[in-house]
């Protein structure tokens, strides 16, 4: 019974990964295969040149797009943490407006909020800069780490806090060195996701970021595509090399949001 | 040592998480709670609250690209929604979206409570395979959405070489006005799946495993097991996944503007797309419409949250 449950799934996942696969596969194609007919099923006869011609020329995209996620990290944690630790510990109650108001940002389209981002940095000059887009970006994220901070530090014992205090530690001595190191797996977390949004971030990058020369990797695929419709194994190869960070984190993430989840109950 | 004597018997019994912390004993506690939010409250207001603001103040007015960048544009009331509401393309839209997010959350829905279900019981590698799933939420959508597009490509896509084999003719799956809205829809499907099998699999782990013995006891099979334990008792899990299905749909644009972009002749173009395109999809940007549509697909959002939120509410009575 296990055993046929097993094959099943296999056969599911195989299903759903197919798209992943059919990508691989056609990033290391040879251009003059890549309109075979019937298409080449497995890449016998793989050819780097996609490959090459990717990071050949949509290295520095990948550079901001690092640097913006790097960035977007920063921002939001900066911004996050300390909320998060007020209304897990500090402001018990009263804290249902913030709740609303921030499921309520998730209603808001990013076109919207695109429009509003345009609207303002036209007057400030923050077009096509990559702090303008580092902001921008952070709107994704910074919502759902204070929901993750406050859930998981008002897990963290009062004891534990007190104890501290009674040592003679103010609130922001309590918050530097007892709160957020306690917090490690839950910075770690949302440092994940912010970092992968931002990567992933299309629709800034193609309204705040369209007409500058430090693109991120996104807008670079979609140019790509625009230019380029003959080397769809050096787009594939870009989009493989894009979709590495989601892989680091499906990896490393799994045993944080579930570290995350377990640490958030404490047993007393 | 008698606050903590208090908080453990608060603790006791329930989840630390939903106990409330003994507040402000000391007069300044409520400034540094301030103080410690005020980033927050002040990166809500300035990144959130202005760029809506701005965002109605462009849908009342008439922003010509010289206005915008000059700040001096007319003033025009409702004039906006008006020529939004009364235009041939709002109809088409509003029809698009519609189709687009039902159809995507209904199968989103159903497929991730099936797969939910199937991995409930735990087998050699499942939580491997569930990992797995997760990967067409975690890649970037650029990524997704240029990969169905060659997939789907007329000429050498690997869904026409695939159907060639059983004679079907060759599917103009993204160029063709009736076929274009259902392939950006099967994607969007494909990337939804996994958020629905996660959140639905996290509440499958919350049904007591007493309930499935007993049912076993009284002789219930595996259908009954489901219709009258799994998805009563998923209600509220199932309630709050639709309704956030609903939401993010609502606001694609990604998927659909990479691989269609709203084409050919508007046949994939929904709400959002249309905002996208007025604003920056042409060369000519057009933001006061856009804003309107912006604000209406807001609105159509919001009623959903307030529809679950009495929906919720009348549960509780009864």
């Amino acid at each position: 019974m296990s055993r046929w449950r097993t094959a099943v799934g296999v056969v599911l996942t195989g299903v759903m990964l197919f798209p992943v696969y059919w990508m691989v596969n056609v990033s290391l194609t040879r251009t003059g295969d890549m309109r075979a007919d019937p298409p080449h099923w497995f890449p016998w006869d793989p050819t780097f040149e996609g490959y090459a011609a990717a990071l050949g020329q949509q290295l520095p995209a990948l550079a901001t797009s690092l640097f913006i996620g790097l960035g977007t990290v920063a921002l939001t944690l900066l911004v996050a943490l300390p909320a998060g630790y007020a209304l897990a510990k500090l402001l018990p109650r009263g804290t249902g407006a913030i709740d609303f108001l921030l499921l309520v940002t998730q209603m808001i389209p990013a076109v919207v909020m695109a429009m509003g981002f345009y609207a303002i940095y036209i007057r400030l000059g923050m077009l096509n800069t990559v702090a303008g887009l580092i902001v921008a970006d952070s709107t994704l994220a910074v919502p759902f780490a204070v929901l993750l901070f406050r859930a998981f530090m008002a897990g963290i014992p009062r004891e534990i806090m007190a104890a501290a205090q009674i040592d003679g530690a103010g609130t922001w001595r309590t918050f530097r060195s007892v709160v957020l190191p306690l917090s490690r797996n839950s910075v770690i977390t949302v440092s994940l996701f912010a970092f992968l949004w931002a990567w992933s971030d299309f629709i800034f990058a193609s309204t705040l970021n369209r007409s500058s020369d430090t693109i991120p990797v996104t807008l670079g695929i979609f140019r790509y595509i625009g230019n380029n419709t003959t080397q769809w194994n050096a787009i594939m190869a870009t989009a493989v090399i894009a979709s590495v960070p989601a892989a680091f984190l499906l990896v490393l993430a799994q045993r944080y949001i579930a570290a995350g989840v377990t640490a958030g109950a404490v047993k007393d | 040592m008698a606050l903590i004597r208090t908080d453990a018997v608060a603790t006791g019994g329930r989840p630390t998480a939903k106990v409330s912390p003994a507040p402000g004993r000391r007069p300044s506690g409520r400034w540094t709670a301030l103080a410690f939010l005020a980033p927050l409250v002040v990166y809500l207001l300035v990144f959130y609250a202005y760029p809506l603001y701005r965002n109605i103040e462009l849908s009342v007015h008439d922003y010509t690209p010289r206005a915008f960048v000059q700040g001096d544009p007319e003033f025009t009331g409702l004039d906006n929604y008006r020529a939004v509401l009364s235009d041939d393309a709002f109809l088409a839209a509003l029809r698009n979206t519609a189709l687009f997010t039902l159809v995507s959350i209904a199968f989103q829905y159903a497929l991730g409570l099936a797969l939910a279900v199937f991995f409930q019981r735990g087998f050699r590698l499942s939580a491997v395979l569930r990992a797995m799933f997760l990967v067409p939420w975690l890649l970037p959508l650029i990524v997704s959405a240029s990969t169905w597009s060659w997939m789907l490509n007329s000429d050498n896509g690997i869904v026409n070489a695939f159907l060639r084999a059983f004679g079907i003719g060759q599917i103009n799956w993204l160029t063709s006005p009736g076929t274009a809205l259902l392939s950006v829809t099967v994607a969007n499907i494909w990337l939804g799946i996994p958020f629905n099998l996660v959140i639905l699999y996290a509440g499958l782990q919350n049904i007591p495993a007493s309930l499935y013995e007993a049912a076993g006891l009284d002789g219930a099979n595996a259908w009954q097991r489901f219709w009258r334990i799994t998805f009563p008792l998923l209600r509220p899990v199932s309630a709050i996944t639709l309704l956030l299905g609903l939401i993010y749909t609502l606001k694609v644009v990604d998927i659909i503007w990479i691989m269609t972009r709203g084409g050919p002749a508007d046949a994939s173009a929904t709400l959002a797309i249309w905002s996208y395109r007025e604003a920056f999809g042409t060369g000519q940007p057009d933001f006061s419409p856009a804003a309107a549509v912006g604000n209406l697909l807001i609105l159509i959002a919001f009623a959903a949250g307030l529809l679950h939120v009495r929906m919720q509410r009348k549960e509780g009575i009864s």
